[in-house]
């Protein structure tokens, strides 16, 4: 089957190509040079259309544990937003925190045709994958949660050399089936079981005596030594507390130039000056994100109305517990590897914080100068249901729009901000990179995230619209795979995405030490511990891709 | 039935018979003979070692092929107005079909064991709790309440494996463990110390729990309470025990929601969890709600994952439509409500279908025994015997991985379950 995709406006900087006329063709799911005298067997005509690759969500709370309680919890968001079943789609449901059938056919009805769950604790992968494996359509894929597991906090205070570490993240990685390495508040969910309450960037744990930068340190030299593409992924400390920006640029700058990913980033750039002692720090931090190269980020943009937080970090959760609306929460400690919190939460316009929140996320988007090194992302759901994208698009890309919105908020958030006077409008192009070609290269896709030959043909065509909203809700086309998915906005077609994972090597001693430990202090056993490619294809739907590792260091 | 002389020891097993879901059991498979030769319990042993009888399907109790009882099942559904999905106890893909078949019938799903379940699942969905789960327990409890609840009834080896464990990683001398009973004396041994202490109990009613632990949550906030004597526990012992709470460092308050069978005992786990809230303020407490076997965690799991609710889901309308009421199955097929049931039950043979006058079609483990022969009966393999599949923990954040001990030739309930509803 040959598939010829005519005359269309393609955006595709992974190539440097910004609005070009071409043509693409379709071969067995890939995109392939134009055949020389191969018969066309459909020929799509997407003149005047703007075709881009499959969008990525390179941070999306879609499954595991913390997920499936929020949906458990949240009956009365679920009511208000049924979706029926029809021929083709399973019924389902959910605003905030839908179910996994709902949850694939919206991405792909938006264009999206990848999501990654960016906090998989190691015991948990089992379900968090079980849940992915039912969510249709897109590809998938997760990073795994270290940093306040007993195991390797034991390790760091027992001062184990760098290979041993780089070995047991390797283990870890591969035997959770995951794409990349997260920690969350380094060391504070630990922290909390030993009833800290807060744990700063240079606080010790009070049983290991280890530090967040420590932490920090180790995993990311591990992550970058292993060769694994996607840097390691840091929810930082002090999530939320006002004035966390000082400990967010030291973060930043203490790394020490190893590459770092920094998530949500607007929950971590808050000062304190003002009446209200909360204001935005999002200039400082930009700047210090401009200044380095080895710093990724994406924002984590809140937006109006109710949704829930479901975080790693229970820590930080537990403490703001008195906010949740309504007013019921979750905190568990889990398996000492880490933990959760599931808080419901309302984002108010007429709020002073709810508003400065929402203007630091977009000050940062607009002040860090580098498309490439931000992402789109509302931290799903955190800041908002990733359903908002269209709207997010469209306050990125219409400075009117942004200040009319801007112009209804808590007055003394507006005289807070220089939102108002920022010029910025992103461009078609700057929206491709950080929801296409960026997040590809960020996450480690070497098949996705373009439109060159060979690449998976993951492909979103829009009508271009003066409203960015409209025309980011509903593409005309979306293709999975070379296969027609989305026509006209609905879902035409239901497919089941791969599962990207990395394997980095390791030595196999590591499991001369994991089995006595999982055997003295686990509920469960090394071998049982372990996630196998089966439990992947599952049933026979699921599959997994092996994405190439950069060349390494030491091993 | 395959036939066969060898035997095949397994290692590591875990056991989807109850909530712990203990993996570390030797399994011994001969032919179609399964043992447990080590870390059995009475529970583990039951559910492993009940051997298989009926392997043919059944229509009106007449043998017949799979193809003929699939075909029955499909009609007696396809007649259905208001199909009932019940029992569910199966592994994660045996519910995954249930719901798939649910979805596409209009049925509504619910799990033999919701009763139990709901009890906890109301409180989360009203005001959430503070929880932890197994090895947590097993490296850091320094005082463990037990509430309304004889554990090591259901959960034979809790205190073995989560309690008197010999090394925890931070240097506790285990042994000191504090264990402290609310409600239910305990029936056995297990939870009395290596060194013979044996555990403090506050007998007290069923009946009488949310008042005392109204009365604790009280103490715990550091109210003044005028009685003297509570429920018949004195304000002394009560007062001494909310002053442990404080003082313990990580304490854990368990509870079985399934032991706590008086009217509405949501509101006293609740009570407790909104206790256990209040102690977090100054030091670390957990839950650890009890529960899960056969299944049972992993119904209402995949049930949230793929319609946004857990079970006492209806599919009638076209849409998931949640009402932990109105659709329980049991109150639904006693009032007519319902007109077919698909009962689900591949783990455990006295878990039969509850009496109902509507068309029943059971996909039961084989070696059930029924008062009442259902319309059709396919005998299915047990989920970590017959084949591999996967299981959550009652503790929910761990799931197991089942293995396929023997090869029965019994068919998997995913099996069965799809193959009716592909002959919709």
């Amino acid at each position: 089957m040959l598939t010829k995709l005519t005359g269309g406006r393609i955006i595709d900087p992974s190539q440097g190509i910004n609005d070009k006329v071409g043509d693409l063709y379709i071969q067995d799911g890939r995109i392939i040079d134009p055949p020389s005298d191969a018969k066309i067997d459909e020929e799509i005509n997407l003149r005047g259309k703007i075709v881009m690759a499959g969008a990525i969500d390179m941070h999306t709370h879609i499954g595991g544990g913390k997920v499936n309680i929020a949906r458990t919890m949240l009956p009365e968001d679920h009511a208000a937003d049924v979706i029926a079943r029809t021929e083709l789609m399973r019924s389902g449901c959910g605003h905030a925190a839908p179910s996994t059938l709902s949850a694939g056919y919206r991405y792909a009805e938006m264009g999206y045709t990848a999501g990654f769950e960016p906090a998989i604790l190691p015991v948990n992968a089992r379900q968090a994958h079980m849940e992915m494996h039912d969510t249709p359509i897109i590809d998938k894929g997760g990073y795994v949660m270290l940093g306040s597991d007993d195991f390797l906090l034991r390790m760091m205070a027992a001062n184990k050399d760098q290979e041993a570490i780089n070995n047991y993240v390797a283990w870890t990685i591969t035997h959770s089936q995951a794409v990349g390495v997260k920690v969350v508040n380094p060391g504070g969910i630990n922290a909390f079981k030993f009833n800290q309450r807060k744990l700063d960037l240079d606080e010790e744990n009070a049983y290991y005596g280890i530090t967040p930068r420590d932490i920090l340190h180790r995993l990311a030299r591990a992550v970058n030594e292993l060769g694994v593409p996607h840097p390691l992924h840091v929810h930082g400390c002090n999530l939320g507390v006002p004035g966390n920006m000082g400990t967010t640029l030291d973060t930043i700058t203490g790394i020490e130039g190893l590459p770092m990913h920094m998530t949500h980033i607007q929950f971590h750039s808050y000062g304190i000056e003002g009446d209200f002692k909360f204001s935005s720090g999002a200039a400082e931090i930009a700047e210090a994100i401009n200044a380095n190269k080895n710093i990724t980020v994406d924002v984590g943009q809140i937006l109006f109305g109710q949704t829930v937080t479901a975080s790693g970090d229970n820590m930080r959760q537990h403490a703001g517990h008195s906010h949740a609306h309504p007013n019921k929460w979750v905190s568990m400690d889990i398996e000492c590897e880490a933990g959760c919190g599931v808080v419901p939460f309302k984002y108010k316009d007429q709020s002073y914080v709810n508003a400065l929140q929402w203007m630091i996320g977009l000050e940062t988007f607009l002040l860090v100068d580098d498309p490439w090194r931000i992402f789109l992302t509302t931290d799903h759901p955190n800041g908002a249901p990733f359903t908002s994208y269209p709207h997010l698009i469209r306050l990125l890309m219409d400075k009117t729009f942004r200040n009319d919105i801007m112009s209804r908020l808590h007055p003394e958030a507006q005289a807070a901000s220089h939102l108002a006077s920022v010029e910025r409008e992103y461009s078609l192009y700057e929206i491709a990179i950080m929801t296409r070609a960026g997040a590809a290269k960020l996450v480690g896709l070497s098949d996705r995230g373009r439109l060159s030959k060979g690449a998976a043909a993951d492909i979103t065509v829009y009508t271009e619209h003066e409203d960015k909203e409209k025309m980011f809700s509903k593409p005309d086309y979306v293709f999975k795979d070379g296969q027609m998915v989305v026509k006209d906005g609905n879902l035409i077609h239901v497919s089941w995405g791969t599962t990207h994972v990395v394997k980095p090597d390791y030595d196999e001693s590591i499991e001369k030490e994991l089995k006595p430990y999982f055997d003295r202090f686990h509920t469960m056993k090394l071998g049982n511990h372990k996630i196998s490619d089966d439990e992947i294809i599952d049933d026979g739907r699921g599959s997994l891709t092996v994405q190439p590792l950069h060349a390494g260091g030491p091993i | 039935m395959a036939e066969s002389n060898d035997v095949c020891v397994f290692h590591e097993v875990a056991s989807p018979f109850c909530g712990i879901a203990s993996d570390d059991l030797t399994i011994e498979v001969s032919g179609q003979t399964v043992s447990v030769i080590e870390n059995g319990d009475a529970i583990t042993k039951k559910g492993f070692e009940t051997q298989i009888t009926d392997t043919e399907p059944r229509i009106d109790g007449q043998e017949v092929s799979l193809e003929e009882a699939i075909a029955k099942a499909a009609d007696i559904v396809n007649a259905s107005q208001q199909p009932v999905i019940g029992g569910m106890a199966s592994d994660i893909n045996g519910i995954r079909a249930a719901m798939a078949l649910a979805d596409k019938t209009g049925a509504t799903v619910d799990s033999m064991d919701s009763d139990s379940a709901f009890r906890n699942l109301l409180v989360l969905q009203d005001t959430g709790w503070m929880t932890t789960t197994l090895t947590e327990v097993r490296n850091r409890v320094d005082l463990l309440l037990v509430v309304g609840s004889d554990i090591e009834a259901d959960y034979p080896r809790f205190y073995e494996r989560m309690v008197w464990n010999e090394v925890s990683l931070f240097d506790q001398d285990t042994s000191s463990r504090d264990v402290i009973y609310l409600g239910k004396a305990p029936s056995g041994d297990t939870s009395t110390s290596p060194n013979g202490q044996k555990a403090q109990v506050l007998a007290c009613d069923d009946n009488d729990l949310p008042e005392v632990l109204s009365v604790l949550r009280a103490l715990v906030n550091g109210k003044v309470i005028q009685a003297e004597q509570v429920s018949g526990l004195t304000l002394v012992d009560l007062s001494d025990l909310a002053e442990k709470l404080k003082q313990a460092a990580y304490s854990v308050v368990a509870w079985a929601s399934g032991s706590m069978q008086f009217d509405h005992a949501e509101v006293s786990i609740q009570m407790l969890n909104e206790m256990i809230k209040d102690l977090n303020e100054t030091t670390r407490s957990s839950g650890l709600p009890l529960g899960g076997k056969e299944g049972s965690t992993s119904v209402y799991n995949v049930s949230s994952w793929q319609s946004g609710y857990p079970m006492r889901t209806s599919f009638n309308r076209g849409y998931p439509d949640y009402d932990p009421y109105l659709f329980d199955s049991k109150s639904m097929l006693a009032n007519g409500e319902a007109d077919s049931l698909v009962w689900v039950s591949s783990f455990n043979v006295d878990r039969t279908p509850p009496e109902t006058g509507a068309p029943t079609v059971v996909i039961g483990r084989s070696g059930m025994t029924f008062d009442q022969e259902p319309a059709v009966f396919i005998p299915v393999g047990v989920p970590g015997i017959d084949h591999a599949g996967r299981s959550f923990r009652g503790d929910s954040s761990v799931a197991v991985p089942l293995r396929k001990l023997r090869d029965s030739g019994l068919p998997s309930t995913f099996d069965v379950l799809s193959a009716i509803e592909q002959a919709l």
